[in-house]
């Protein structure tokens, strides 16, 4: 398993893992999210590829209300 | 007749801008969008967690999305933030919203112009939430933003057009469109702010906090357009009470 950090939070990987995995992983849509590796945008249609590595920090952002 | 409104190089019908935050139920939103006739709406970024839901299922798609930066306290995260927003594939429009004060939530006018100049200088639009003080605005627009948006009180407190003479200083001085942003609680202050001559409104809270926001949001469409009106309209001059009341009726021509 690896150990990353997903929106401030300890989580577990499995091996492999992509971003799109763990953008469902938190039961988002990854049509509707913009995903920050490490501080660098992943442009969404690279989401398949991008494999998450050991101690990466992943930030998973949507929309909501605001002013 | 009234004029259209040119933006960031985009036309509008409408110069009511609405938000989405603070809703009883986000089923109001397109409700609200399609009562007020507004074209321009704010949405804000979070991360995904159980307290956060996602808002773009309830956008109408004709909609242009302005999303804020809010959260931010310095201008690298509001460069974060609208990097992130424009990643989102939802055009370039932000609004630059840098807040330390967590009382009164008061804009940083320095920040903000600061990641004015950043985005701007990265192709985009920039529309930045100040205080209506003119060399903050004048920072801002010098740095290459689309227009000003002072606010008018406090945001969501409804107080209305607290800063009114600034807020006319900007009008007269900035060659950058003027939207009023925060604090307009009722339909007759969004006239007034567009009878003085701004540009546009953002009203969220005021439509958001009625107890029927979609009828709100239909009289604050109709109260901008008024205001509109009547500024290209142009008044005619008031008088004091010394100088006498004016008769509107020919007091001559028939009992004396």
């Amino acid at each position: 398993m690896l150990n990353i950090t997903v929106n401030g939070k300890a989580f577990e990987a499995p091996e492999g893992a992509s971003v799109t995995d763990v953008v469902l992983s938190l039961k988002a849509d990854p049509a509707k999210v913009v995903v920050e590796r490490n501080r660098e945008i992943v442009p969404k249609d690279a989401f398949g590829q991008t494999v998450v590595a050991d101690g990466d920090e992943i930030e998973v952002i949507q929309f909501v209300g605001g002013g | 007749m009234e004029d259209k409104f040119v933006l960031g190089g985009v036309e509008l019908t409408s110069r009511l801008f609405i938000g989405t935050g603070k809703y009883r139920s986000d089923d109001l939103i397109p409700k609200v969008a399609e009562a007020s006739g507004s074209e321009v709406v704010t949405v804000a970024m979070r991360r995904v967690d159980a307290e956060h839901r996602g808002i773009m299922g309830h956008i109408p798609a004709h909609m242009r999305l302005l999303p804020n930066t809010s959260g931010a306290r310095t201008a690298e995260e509001a460069v974060r933030l609208a990097r992130i927003a424009r990643a989102a594939g939802c055009g370039d429009w932000i609004k630059i919203e840098v807040i330390n004060d967590t009382i009164r939530l008061l804009p940083d006018g320095y920040a903000t112009a600061k990641a004015t100049e950043i985005l701007a200088k990265e192709g985009f639009t920039v529309l930045p939430y100040i205080n209506p003080d003119l060399y903050v605005a004048r920072a801002c627009v010098d740095a290459g933003a689309a227009c000003v948006m002072p606010l008018a009180s406090p945001i969501g407190t409804n107080r209305g057009l607290r800063t009114k003479e600034m807020i006319a200083v900007l009008i007269d001085e900035m060659k950058v469109p003027v939207v009023v942003d925060a604090g307009i609680g009722r339909p007759s202050e969004a006239c007034e702010a567009m009878e003085m001559g701004a540009d546009a409104c953002l009203v969220n809270t005021g439509i958001a906090s009625a107890r029927d926001a979609v009828e709100m949001a239909r009289a604050f469409g109709m109260a901008v357009r008024a205001g509109r009106i009547a500024y290209l309209a142009g008044f005619g001059g008031s008088r004091t009470l010394e100088q006498g009341a004016s008769a509107s009726s020919p007091l001559t021509g028939f009992l004396r």
